[in-house]
């Protein structure tokens, strides 16, 4: 399917984005209301081309510049960097030292070969429904906290597009944050430590902080279906050795073998020392983890939502945090999948539809998403690009008000 | 000129209300020079003390603490809560050398770096100290925006999530911050954080003040830097100015004890057994080669009147080694002969040269090729050094815990340890600012504390600077004590002087 895929990418890009690429409400995502001027036009993009050729510092006008540009190159792959002191790509006119990333939402990484000690069904870049409930688990820790500890309100969670998930917060007090701030928040939300060296990933002590408790009772609705079920990880004794190597040595004494399941998972060790065994280890198992660097740096680069992945095909789509129970990544949609929908005759509906949104610019071309599969993942994006509108409109009424101005 | 009255008494009220002080108001009024002289060495000296008692203790203990406070007390700064007349003058005092300080302290990085990370340190003691009471109404006068949750709002919170260990919710007011403002606490999960919030704890808030009163001052030192041009055109603030931020405020052992106590013959064993590394260097240099630069001639010179040579002596001891080497005795009359009179103040300005403290040697003049003067520990290679270091038979044990300090960049710490090594000891007993002080512990140590009864005189030294408005003949000083002679610092030049 890979192969395929990168084969057929030179003949579906050009259609994707001439007929498919949510333009419109993308400029008015990124252009945050015009509030900031010159906002859209420092924002650094960098594309990837056919035999991995790498471009930055791209930057447009507008969004015609922006949509032409694409349209030409039909890149593999679209990054969205920071908002610059001057225009990305005019950065070498510009002396030395003043060029500078000033702005850029806050966004997390979620990326499934993190989790390769953890599950048994796949690993590295493959994913299956079976682990891909680590991702439902991280999406929902990680966004309570966004919003209930830190106040965050406008995220946009994207499907990466084979593995993983990435987080965009696009708050303006976000976007304003400092790397230190964003590296606290990162370090806030990290729990599992350690790489290849290190057995026991997550200790606990007293006083346990209210964030973990919450990211606890997340874990315990999801785990036995998970870990115990899906990745039985007491069937072997093999992945029964790993969880062992968690507990330590005084509760081990006190079990035998086949009594380490009940001990564990059906009660506290009740002594004076305080034991969390049994939620390090399920935090360990399911946990999110996040590439701490990819939040620090307000200079990197991050896939764009609506990017195609050049290995799977699958669009970069927004999920809806409201059905994400019910998000299977391998329900997504290829551009070869929406390419063909586009080919579909029209239905009489979709004709009167048609008619009725003409472009204002004249062109025929327009919501021609609406027929494909796309269609439901642009509702969604318009929706958080509409909330955000709102919410700005409202905050400058309030600015307004508080001024008195008449 | 103090202006008395009602007025005046109701300014002070408000200025210096609290005996801390976030210097957010330079100070309006007219000061003499003296106390524009006194005001900034005592600073300094606490500024030093801070340094010192900040690498040699863990800066929360007790200890450290105490030996603090006995030092903000000794120089007569504000450490109290009561509104007493003597304490205003404290507050004042503290108010007015901070700015002189800026004014020193804000010409290059590392300066700056310096005399903030100190101030940060002396604030964050002053701080702790405070009751809470205190620190909130330091809080409140300063209107740092932290306001104090309802307790009933906090119970709910806390105590369905977050125990602090050790103190109830009543006996603490919590800080709402936004998180921004707290992010050390934040990134390692030490406080609730809520709706972009952190929950401050009154114990934890001064790690939010601190990081507040740092921004502040990293931006005022900025912009000080910028209208420095104008405060350094005023002459008689010029020379203070640029010789602060080196100024060395010890013993300066321009009076010289034991003259004519030490003989030629001896330097040379003196120099392994007593000479801190620095000297002994240069001294290994000179017999080497048979001269040195100017560089290194000034540090040895006076560093050798320091000790005891007369003028006579060490015309004698420079003379018989320039003239082994390509030197003729002509030549060393007309040429090195002079400078030797005039470290002597025998010559030109008759100015009565200091030999430099470990400050002066580290901070001014580092050597370049063919020199040998400098600091060992600052200015050495850490491979040349370490080779020195064995060859002068140190403990590899100990030639890395010297190399330690030497990471850290306390350098005469580093030293201080070399002293402990080859003297087998295990403290020092003292602080290490001075070669000539190391050379006067060790053979203390060494003869094992008798001294020479000193002559008590009061040497009328002569005065370069006219204008000076210090021209005090220096009191008698007891003798057999390590007490710095305070009077000396009064004079202005004995401790600010020129090349």
């Amino acid at each position: 399917a890979e192969t395929v895929t990168a084969a057929c990418l030179p003949e579906l890009l050009p259609l994707y984005y001439r007929r498919l690429f949510p333009f419109s409400q993308y400029h008015r995502w990124l252009s945050y209301g015009g509030v900031t001027k010159n906002y859209f036009q420092n924002r650094e993009f960098s594309f990837t081309l056919k035999d991995d050729i790498y471009v930055r510092y791209q930057s447009f006008s507008n969004q015609n510049e922006l949509e032409k540009e694409i349209q030409k190159m039909n890149p593999y792959k679209i990054d969205i960097g920071a908002v610059y002191s001057h225009r990305p790509n005019q950065h070498n006119t510009v002396k030395s030292g003043t060029f500078q990333a000033l702005e850029k939402e806050l966004v997390f990484d979620i990326d499934m070969t993190d989790y390769d000690d953890v599950r048994r069904c796949c690993s590295s870049a493959d994913i299956c429904t079976k682990c891909w409930i680590l991702m439902t688990i991280a999406i929902r820790i990680i966004d309570r906290a966004l919003r209930e500890d830190f106040g965050f309100r406008h995220l946009l969670w994207v499907y990466s597009g084979r593995r993983g998930v990435h987080c965009w917060v696009c708050d303006e007090a976000a976007r304003k944050l400092s790397v230190a701030a964003r590296s606290a928040v990162a370090e806030y939300l990290t729990l599992v430590k350690g790489g290849e060296e290190t057995v026991k990933k997550v200790q606990l002590s007293d006083p346990v902080h209210p964030f973990i408790k919450e990211s606890l009772a997340v874990v315990r609705r999801y785990f036995t279906d998970y870990a115990l079920v899906g990745q039985d990880i007491m069937g072997s004794k093999e992945s029964m050795d790993k969880v062992v190597a968690l507990v330590p040595d005084d509760i081990l004494a006190l079990c035998s073998f086949i009594l380490l399941y009940v001990c564990i998972f059906s009660y506290q060790a009740s002594s004076k020392k305080s034991y969390y065994t049994e939620e390090e280890i399920m935090l360990q198992y399911c946990y999110p983890r996040l590439d701490v660097n990819v939040s620090k740096g307000v200079n990197h680069l991050l896939k764009s939502p609506f990017s195609v992945h050049p290995k799977t095909g699958r669009i970069s789509v927004p999920i809806d945090l409201r059905e994400l129970g019910q998000f299977n990544p391998f329900d997504v949609p290829t551009i070869s999948l929406i390419c063909k929908e586009l080919d579909r005759p029209r239905t009489a509906e979709e004709e009167e539809a048609s008619v009725r949104e003409r472009d204002p610019d004249g062109g025929e071309i327009f919501s021609d998403y609406k027929r494909t599969s796309l269609a439901k993942y642009v509702k969604l994006f318009d929706q958080f690009v509409e909330e955000m509108e709102r919410s700005r409109k409202g905050e400058l009424l309030r600015r307004t008000d508080l001024q008195k101005d008449f | 000129k103090k202006v008395t009255g009602k007025r005046r008494m109701r300014q002070i009220q408000i200025l210096y209300g609290h005996c801390l002080q976030l210097y957010t108001q330079p100070p309006l009024e007219n000061i003499s020079l003296v106390e524009f002289e006194q005001f900034a060495v005592d600073r300094m000296k606490l500024l030093k003390t801070v340094e010192n008692l900040g690498v040699t203790h863990i800066k929360t203990s007790e200890d450290y603490s105490k030996k603090l406070h006995a030092e903000i007390s000794s120089l007569n700064f504000p450490h109290r809560t009561e509104a007493v007349a003597s304490e205003y003058e404290k507050r004042r005092k503290d108010h007015i050398s901070h700015f002189i300080l800026r004014l020193a302290y804000c010409q290059t990085e590392d300066l700056r770096r310096w005399f903030i990370q100190q101030e940060m340190d002396l604030f964050r003691h002053r701080f702790n100290d405070l009751s809470p009471k205190s620190k909130s109404d330091f809080l409140h006068r300063n209107s740092l925006q932290y306001e104090t949750e309802k307790k009933s709002l906090m119970e709910k919170l806390i105590n369905s999530s977050y125990a602090f260990s050790g103190c109830t919710v009543e006996e603490q007011d919590f800080y709402k911050v936004p998180f921004q403002d707290a992010l050390d606490l934040v990134r390692m999960r030490k406080v609730f954080v809520k709706d972009g919030f952190a929950y401050v704890p009154h114990q934890d808030i001064v790690t939010i003040v601190l990081n507040d009163y740092r921004t502040r001052l990293s931006k005022a030192l900025a912009l000080t830097a910028r209208s420095l041009p104008v405060v350094q055109s005023d002459e008689r603030l010029q020379p203070l100015l640029s010789h602060l931020s080196h100024a060395y405020v010890g013993q300066d052992y321009s009076i010289q004890k034991n003259i004519g106590k030490i003989s030629l013959e001896q330097i040379d064993s003196l120099s392994t057994k007593s000479f801190p590394p620095c000297m002994r260097q240069l001294h290994k240099a000179l017999r080497d080669s048979h001269h040195l630069r100017h560089g290194g001639r000034m540090q040895y010179g006076l560093f050798l009147k320091g000790i005891g040579l007369t003028l006579d002596q060490a015309l004698q001891f420079w003379r018989a080694e320039f003239l082994r080497g390509k030197v003729d005795a002509d030549k060393f009359d007309k040429a090195y002969a002079y400078s030797i009179r005039h470290m002597f103040g025998k010559e030109g300005k008759r100015t009565d040269y200091t030999p430099y403290s470990c400050m002066k040697v580290i901070l001014s003049n580092p050597p370049s090729q063919g020199d040998h003067h400098g600091c060992p520990f600052r200015h050495s290679d850490p491979e040349l050094l370490k080779q020195k270091l064995q060859s002068y038979k140190i403990s590899s044990g100990g030639i890395n815990q010297i190399l330690e300090l030497v990471k850290g960049m306390h350098y005469q710490l580093a030293c201080q340890k070399y002293f402990e090594l080859t003297h087998s000891i295990d403290d020092a007993g003292f602080s290490l600012n001075h070669p000539n002080q190391y050379f006067s512990e060790s053979q203390k140590l060494l003869t094992g504390g008798k001294e020479v009864k000193r002559e008590l005189d009061s040497p009328r030294r002569p005065h370069a600077a006219a204008g000076s408005e210090n021209s005090k003949a220096p009191p008698e000083t007891p003798s057999s004590s390590n007490r710095v002679p305070q009077e000396v610092m009064d004079d202005l030049d004995s401790f600010f002087q020129e090349e």
